[in-house]
Order: structure tokens, then sequence, then C-alpha cells
């Protein structure tokens, strides 16, 4: 197997409405990783481009109709697909097309553009649950959500103000991030202020519909090496996917990160995930799905990672706990579906190559974790990265 | 890439124009226990699990989801490729080279009766502001590129429809293809045009079914039952779909990607390489186009040759003896599949009564359909 390094990243800004196509944000994105990675389009052997439903910018095979914008034209291109996990599983991707010493380089590039589903995007969502027996009903995500969150509240006896304080640590952290959308200061009362979406959702409690790109490019280690400097290696990676049948499941613990988690420490050799992570980037489209997800990645124990939050464990400026989402996440700088969880696993690239700039960490990291997921509750994606 | 990767379980079912009777989900499981079966493992034996499909096409977003329990694949690492067969099994292949995985399973399928205007489909992939906003028949783009194709090579109308003779009829000899028939290049030509000068027989009309593989590492062979197809190389290239920047005449995405397939499976003299090979002609046009770009045919002799007999079923080179997606019905991204399964058959030597003599070696092709320029091409052959 070959070892495989992040030579670079880019992003555009996250924002409500891009006056840009999708052709053009992906290729703004691509060329910054290039930039950031000192190569050039010549030097790419090949492409990793995702993007999540097609529902969203109404374009059938929309990595086809992307490609020349992410550079792969005349390339092999692939699209891995995992609804909102596609961002990690994009790196993940690249990371076999790397490690399997088919291709000396990869571009990994992961697109949406959600503000051309009108009149929201909500409405594409209902089309993602079982034809017969779901559909009908006219739910959306936030309904399932609302399911999932009020079990997780009630298994664990988590108040609703805990929950709230994710959605201010983030949107806190992404006042940071030169890309934000959501970035700002607010108080726990202001949360739990804001419109009652399906309950106890709240809506400041959940990421916004965001149009962006992101771009990393990996390289094997031959490569890297040419290019002599410091690097960030690809460590572990993992993926699992749970039933589609969403409503057999107990929904309080996310056994699918488990075991995604599980198979990302196995290949990265990590015995004690607590000790061995330094700072980690979960998934977090809503407030509570930061900390469910930190228990499924066994950094916390069930249950337990609202008390922690309580701590300020997972605050950017802890020195003794591990900084979560240190970029804003999606609360904060958006969620884009596929690119947000591609910015994950950027900022981590980011946080280790001490490039975050006012989102640095304090304590120092030599190995991070980004996670992502999707479909119906269902897909865990997982990436670690180190130094 | 030391190690040898080899398909050793293929599971289907039959090719039919509607299945009423099942889902998309029961073809998938009816596909998925007899490839477990005929590799001799159960799903806890498999790494790694991919699955190959468009979301518009099966009319879920996110189509993604529906896709472990029929495989036995739940909790376990799932991944879908919106791609077609090709890249789904250059995925597996690059998974199994990683070292990571040993067993990994290749799904694919085609629930096409669950779509009720396939080009209402197709036109979405059209660019939404250049391309799309014309309104019309999708198929424009297949007629524009067969009248540059036709123009540049010299090929003319018949033989064109001598392809959609030839693997309709090769489509009698095999019990799953779904439109079998024995017809004549006048009949075919004087079917309705869809967009001059393409006409409806010339079109592979769409099916339902779907595959399942099992691939495994070199060094598990041995816990496999299944007799092993090696496959040899895998390349795959998109170029741009962008209609006014594209290329009419050639398939440039074949060219390119023949040329890592072969440098990969170290094949010199690709005419001579082959005992049989499966290539797209979704439409009729398309086969003489990709034998072309694959080296296959001189630069606009390919249809010449399909005169000739050159790539019957009996000829030196046959060429979709499957009946292809004419003669087996196109079912979209897993096209290609049918091509894998007929590859595998043919070198196992269970292909009854379209059997090649001696098959060692064979080729796939594919190509995503229009508006696309991105296909991809395999080498597969049996244990030397």
């Amino acid at each position: 197997m070959q070892k495989v390094a992040v030579l670079g990243a880019g992003m555009t800004r996250f924002v409500r409405r891009s006056l840009e196509t999708g052709r053009e944000l992906c290729w703004e994105a691509a060329s910054a990783a290039l930039e950031d990675a000192g190569l050039t389009l010549e030097d790419i052997d090949c492409v990793v481009l995702t993007s999540a439903p097609d529902a969203f910018d109404g374009v059938h095979m929309k990595t086809e109709y992307l490609l020349d914008g992410a550079g792969a034209k005349g390339k092999p291109m692939v699209r891995p697909y995992v609804g909102g996990g596609s961002g990690v599983m994009a790196a993940n991707a690249g990371w076999y097309h790397v490690a399997s010493g088919r291709f000396r380089t990869c571009l990994v590039v992961a697109e949406e553009r959600m503000s051309p589903t009108q009149p929201h995007p909500q409405g594409a969502f209902n089309a993602i649950y079982d034809q017969f027996t779901e559909r009908p009903l006219g739910v959306n995500l936030l309904w399932i959500f609302s399911l999932e969150m009020m079990r997780y509240m009630q298994v664990y006896d988590i108040p609703l103000e805990t929950i709230a304080k994710v959605a201010v640590k983030n949107k806190r952290n992404a006042l940071g991030h030169p890309a934000s959308q959501l970035g700002a200061e607010l108080t726990v009362e202001e949360v739990l202020k804001s419109e009652v979406m399906a309950y106890p959702v709240m809506r400041l409690m959940v990421s916004p519909v965001t149009d962006g790109a992101v771009a990393l490019v990996l390289a094997n280690e031959k490569f890297a090496r040419r290019k002599g400097r410091k690097h960030v290696w690809v460590e572990g990676v993992g993926w699992a996917l749970d039933t589609s049948y969403w409503t057999n499941r107990d929904l309080c613990y996310p056994e699918y990160v488990e075991k995604a988690a599980l198979a990302a420490y196995k290949m990265a050799g990590i015995t004690n995930p607590r000790e061995e992570i330094h700072v980690a980037e979960p998934y977090d489209p809503f407030a509570y799905k930061e900390l469910h997800h930190l228990e499924g990645l066994q950094l916390a124990d069930k249950g337990q990672a609202p008390r922690l939050l309580e701590q300020g464990f997972w605050d950017r400026d802890t020195t003794t706990g591990i900084p979560a989402s240190p970029s804003g996440g999606l609360l904060g700088v958006g969620n884009p579906i596929a690119a947000a969880a591609l910015m994950k696993v950027a900022e981590i690239y980011w946080q280790l190559s001490g490039k975050a700039g006012e989102r640095q960490v304090r304590r120092n990291v030599k190995r991070g974790l980004a996670q992502a997921w999707g479909d119906l509750m269902q897909v865990g994606t997982v990436i670690i990265l180190g130094v | 890439m030391k190690e040898k990767v080899a398909i050793v379980g293929a599971g289907f079912t039959s090719l039919r124009p509607v299945s009423p009777e099942a889902s998309f989900r029961e073809l998938i499981f009816e596909a998925a226990v007899r490839a477990y079966e005929d590799a001799g493992l159960t799903p806890q034996d498999v790494d790694s699990f991919v699955s190959i499909g468009e979301d518009y096409q099966d009319g879920t977003c996110i189509m993604d989801e529906y896709t472990p329990d029929q495989l036995g694949a739940v909790q376990r690492p799932v991944h879908t490729i919106s791609g077609d067969g090709v890249a789904g099994l250059g995925v597996a292949w690059m998974l199994i080279q990683t070292g990571q995985f040993r067993v990994v399973v290749l799904e694919g399928h085609s629930k096409a009766s669950n779509v009720r205007h396939p080009a209402h489909v197709e036109a979405m992939a059209l660019d939404p502001s250049f391309a799309r906003v014309h309104g019309w028949h999708p198929s424009f783009v297949a007629g524009l590129e067969m009248r540059r194709y036709l123009h540049e090579t010299g090929t003319t109308e018949e033989q064109v429809a001598r392809v959609a003779v030839k693997n309709k009829y090769n489509a009698l000899k095999n019990p799953i293809a779904a439109y079998p028939a024995r017809l004549s290049a006048e009949q075919v030509l004087g079917s309705r045009p869809v967009a001059e000068p393409l006409r409806e027989l010339e079109m592979a009309p769409t099916a339902d079914g779907a595959f399942v593989f099992v691939l495994a590492a070199g060094s598990e062979l041995e816990r496999c039952q299944g007799r092993p197809v090696f496959v040899d190389s895998v390349a795959w290239i998109s170029d741009t779909c962008n209609l006014p920047t594209r290329d009419w005449s050639r398939a440039v995405y074949t060219e390119k990607a023949a040329a890592q397939a072969y440098q990969l499976a170290r094949i010199r003299e690709p005419q001579s390489a082959f005992s049989f090979a499966e290539i797209d002609d979704t439409f009729a046009y398309k086969e003489l186009q990709h034998l072309e770009a694959l080296g296959l045919a001189e630069r606009g002799a390919a249809g010449r040759r399909v005169e000739e007999g050159f790539f019957d079923a009996d000829g030196p080179l046959p060429v979709n003896v499957s009946g292809g997606a004419l003669g087996c019905g196109h079912l979209f991204e897993a096209n290609p599949l049918r091509g894998l399964l007929e590859a595998v058959l043919q070198l196992r030597g269970q292909a009854g009564p379209r059997q090649v003599p001696r098959a060692r070696r064979g080729l796939i092709c594919s190509w995503r359909s229009v508006p696309t320029a991105t296909g991809g091409v395999a080498v597969l052959s049996r244990r030397k």
C-alpha cells in the first residue's frame, strides 16, 4: 500500500446564493488547492469529484456537467456518492486512488449549490424517503431529526440548553473563518428563542442552505517527498452504511459511525482515540448531531458528550480536551452538503500544518479526524490525518 | 500493483422490458444470492461493497440509501459510485490493490421500467443554461454525432444498420436478452427516424435487470469456489460533455482509456489480442466509433468490416456476441456489467450455444450515454 499525503487544500466562500455556476465554484476551489500544493493540472493523474443529490442543481449526472470546472476533462474521474457523507468519502476515495498504486496524484473536489432548489431544498429531501411507505406523509429532514434529537435527549437525559451550546460554540468559532456564512456571537437564550422548526429543533440549531466548493490535492509518498516539505498524511479511513429501514433502529446512538471509526482507528493503529486524536471535526448539520457523533467516534462515552461540552472539553482553546469543530463547522461556516464535509477534512489539514490562522487550536496537534454522515441517518465516513 | 484481481462470482437476473413482480431491491437480491453461491462465499466474507447508479434513473434522491440490505451489507463498508459499471469495476480493483480489502462486491442494476419517459431524465443531463433550454429530445446529441461520424469516415447508413442486425441476431442465442430479433438492414433503415440519421431500431430500448460480482485478491482465490476470471486492467476517462467544445466524431474518451488499459495489460497489438469484445452499442453507430477508438479497426473501416462479417459471432473477432445493448436492452449505468457478465461466462466456457471457441482474453468498452463523453475499457483473461 502506498502512503498518501495531503499536499494542499482550497475552498470558495460559503454563501446563501452564489452568483457563480457550479463549474465556476469547482474551478475556484480546485485552483486554490493546486496553488496551495504548488502544482498545476498537468501534475494531476485523476480526479475524484462529488456532489450530493442531483436534485439540488436539477442536473442529472451532475459531475459530468461539473467536470470541466474541476479540471477533470480528459482524465479519469469518479464520483463517490453517499449523500451527506460524500465529502469525507471523496477524500477516502482519493486515498484509495493513490494508495492502490494506480495513480501518483489525485485532485479531490466537492461542490454543492443548494440555492437553485426552489422554494427550498427541503422539498428535494422528501424524495430521499421510501416512495411507498414514507414519502406520502410529506416528511422532510427536519421531522426525522426532531425524532432522533428527542430520542437522544430522552435516553441520556440531556437538557435543551446544553444542545443549544453547540450552536453557540460553532458559530463563535466560525467568526475566525474567512469563508464563513453564519459566524456569530450568540447566547444560549437567543438560540432557544429562535423559531421552532420541528420541536425540539430550533432554527439556530440547524445549518443553513449554502453554495460552495472545496478541493484537496493528494499524492503518493514518492511524489510528496520530491516536493520536500513537511507533510500531512492520511493515516486511516473508514466508512459504514446501516440499513435503509431507519425506523427499525434505536436512534439514540449512531452505530454506523462507530463501525466507520473503528475501521479507521484500526488502519491508523489507534487503540485509545481519546488520547491519540488531538482535534476533531465531527459532522454538525444540527447542533445535537455533533454530540451524537462524538459519542459514535468513541471520543466520549454514550450520553457523556453533552457533559463534556459543559466543561469546555470541546472548545477550540482547550488545552486538556479535544477541540471539536474548530472551523465553526456546518452550523457556523455553512453547509453546502458535500463541500461542507470536505471542508472538515481541509480544516484538519490546516490545523495539522499550522495554517489555520485565527482558528488554530491552542493545544499541540499531531493527529486529527474528520467525520461526515448522510443518507437516511445511515452512513458514517471517517478520515484520520496525521503529521 | 503486485496483486492480481479476479472475478470469482457472478450473479444476474434475466433482462426484461418490464418486471412488475419485483422491486429493484428484489432484483438485486436475486442477483446477489446467485453471486455469493457462485463464489462459495457469504456476505460476511466480503470486506467492501461498491454499488453503481444515478439518482434520476432510480427516481430516488440519494439512491445510495437503498443499497445495503439486499446485498447483506448492513453496517458494512458500502459506497455508491455514480458512474458506469467499468468505473465501479475500477473502484473495486483499486480497493483490492490498497491491500486493505481482500474481497469486494460490485453491484449494478436498472429498473428502467419505473421511468415513464427516460428521455426526460436524459434531458436533465444537458447544460441547464445553454443546451436544455431549447427543449429538444436529448437524442439530438446522438443524431448530430452520428452525422459527423458518417461524414468524416465515409461510413454508410446501411453499415450502421448492419450493427443493429448483427447484435439483435446474436441475442437470439442469449437466454437473458430482452430484445432478440431477426431483422434485415432494410427493416432497420425503414424504422422511424428519431434524430436523423439515427433511427429507432438503431437505439437500444431500455430493460430491467441486476448484476452482482464478487471480486477477490489473487492470494484469496483458494477459499473461493468460483472459477476465477482475471481483471488484467481497467481504465476510465471523462471528456467534456459541453456541446460547443466536445469532439463530435471521435470517441476521445475511449482512445485515452484504451491506451491506459492496453499499457497496464501489456497489450501492444490490440487487433490480435482479444478472443471477443463487448462494446457499447447504446446507439448502433457507437459500436463502430468505439471499435475504431479501441484500435480494433482502422479509422473509417469498422463499418466495412461489419459488412464483411468480421465482427460476427463466428467471425475472426466476435463483437457483442451477447447481443449488446441493442439485443439485450439498455440498462443505463449497468450496461457494461452485462458485458462483464458475458466476459466471465465466455472465459469460463459457460456461454452455451454462443460460446466463442478457445476464448482466452476479452475486452469490454463502456459509454455513459448522451450527453456524456465518459467511458471505460477493461481487459479480462482466464488463467494463462
